[in-house]
């Protein structure tokens, strides 16, 4: 567990590093800011209205298909490591996994969510 | 418990150092596809303080939070992009021994660090409450998702050759014979790996989430002074890390004739970056629907047929172990 350990304090040097140097910032730098300033950008016109709209729905459907590959992806860790010593019996259950998703992914590709509209 | 602490800190020195020269070797390799000179003025010869000047202009330049913001969102991205960006270098073995934890389940930590990042880009571009900002991260997710699962099968091509997540145990199965020369498989699987890792890391072709003509500058249009730095500096760092995986993985890591393992090392990983962006400044960019097909169409099936194929040969007891 030791070498989590070290993981760990280079993950807490990194945060250090990021706020340290932000801070160190905010000492140098000049703060003269006015309302024009602080508008948001939208290539000098006045924004109208808020960013934070509705958007299509398009983007649910591709996060749905990536989890669905994504927990393929975790199977195939284990399976990969020990493939070798389990031999071709391995294999097959693995191509009868495969084969199932392949259904689901032809389903996905003939209901049109793989085409981006 | 020292140890770790001083090699934590002597590693983040080290890639922060090498990622800030990054910049600068992509800003000449840059400027000599297209005839220019590059960055020449500060520091002779060849420019060659421009980063650290880079580093001091950003450093002391205002910091603008738009009114509208998000404020704690919109503070706390560019530090949760960075964390995953710089994690993912803890697991990377430089040299056999050199390296901050050369975990068992190294690639894992890897893969699972590095996909990390999409949260911070997303806090950023929904924290800045600009429709630039906000739709450009909304692309940044849709296409980083849908090329992840293509670049974790073929990362996992050298895994099943090797028998092992171990990156140095990769390393050395790999001694004689570096994966990317593996017959057939290695060469289509490093393909492959480019491909996912230029749409991974947004890069051109695949850069409709920064397009400069319709986005401005994508998530981050609305950071400035060292918060922009940060993000800048998550994203090279992210590319560099990405292309030691690279190296680890297709070209043998540390192993070569002549020169010390971690120069070796570094020269991979060099190459995989400049290979990168050569593809950048040569290619235009693709539309989002092509994008999304290339990788749910053509790179998922074909990455898992290669993988299953590989996976046959190996259940046949090819492969390579060290």
């Amino acid at each position: 567990m030791s070498e989590y350990l070290a993981v760990l304090i280079y993950a807490a040097f990194i945060i250090a590093f990021a706020v340290i140097s932000l801070g160190v910032a905010a000492l140098l730098r000049p703060t003269r800011s006015y309302a024009a300033k602080l508008q948001n950008y939208e290539c000098g016109a006045e924004p109208i209205g808020e960013a934070w709209v509705q958007f299509p729905v398009g983007f649910y459907l591709v996060a749905l298909v990536f989890l669905l590959f994504d927990v393929l992806a975790i199977f195939l860790f284990p399976w990969a490591l020990v493939l070798r010593e389990l031999g071709l019996a391995a294999f097959w259950t693995m191509a009868l996994f495969l084969f199932i998703l392949l259904l689901g992914w032809l389903y996905a590709y003939r209901e049109g969510i793989l085409e981006w509209k | 418990m020292m140890r770790d602490v001083l090699a934590a800190f002597v590693l983040l020195n080290v890639v922060v150092l090498i990622v800030t020269y990054l910049t600068y070797v992509e800003r000449k390799f840059a400027a000599r596809m297209q005839s220019r000179i590059g960055p020449y003025r500060v520091g002779r010869p060849h420019g060659w303080l421009q980063p650290i000047a880079d580093a001091i202009k950003l450093l002391i330049k205002e910091d603008i939070v738009p009114a509208l913001a998000d404020r704690p969102v919109y503070n706390l991205a560019p530090i949760v992009f960075l964390l995953p960006s710089l994690l993912i270098f803890a697991t990377i073995p430089f040299a056999p021994g050199l390296g901050l934890a050369d975990l068992n389940i190294g690639i894992l930590f890897f893969l699972a660090v590095s996909s990390l990042e999409i949260v911070g880009l997303f806090m950023g571009g929904w924290g800045s409450n600009n429709k630039y900002a906000l739709l450009s991260a909304m692309r940044a997710v849709n296409q980083i998702i849908s090329y992840e699962v293509p670049f974790v099968v073929t990362a996992l091509i050298p895994v099943l050759l090797a028998g092992s997540l171990k990156l140095s145990t990769i390393v050395q199965a790999q001694e004689g014979l570096w994966f990317v020369a593996y017959p057939v498989i290695g060469q289509l699987a490093f393909v492959a790996f480019i491909v996912a890792t230029i749409a991974s890391e947004n890069r051109v072709p695949f850069d409709i989430l920064e397009a400069e003509s319709e986005l401005v500058a994508g998530f981050r249009v609305e950071y400035s002074g060292m918060k922009f730095a940060l993000i800048q500096l998550a994203e090279y760092t992210h590319m560099f890390g990405v292309s030691c995986l690279g190296a680890l993985l297709f070209l043998g890591g540390w192993l070569g004739p002549g020169l010390p393992g971690w120069a070796w090392f570094l020269l991979k990983a060099l190459f995989i970056f400049l290979l990168v962006t050569w593809v950048r400044w040569s290619f235009v960019r693709i539309r989002v629907d092509q994008i999304l097909g290339l990788s749910w169409k053509v790179l998922l099936p074909a990455t898992l047929v290669l993988l299953m194929a590989t996976g046959f040969w190996v259940a046949l007891g090819g492969g390579h172990v060290a």
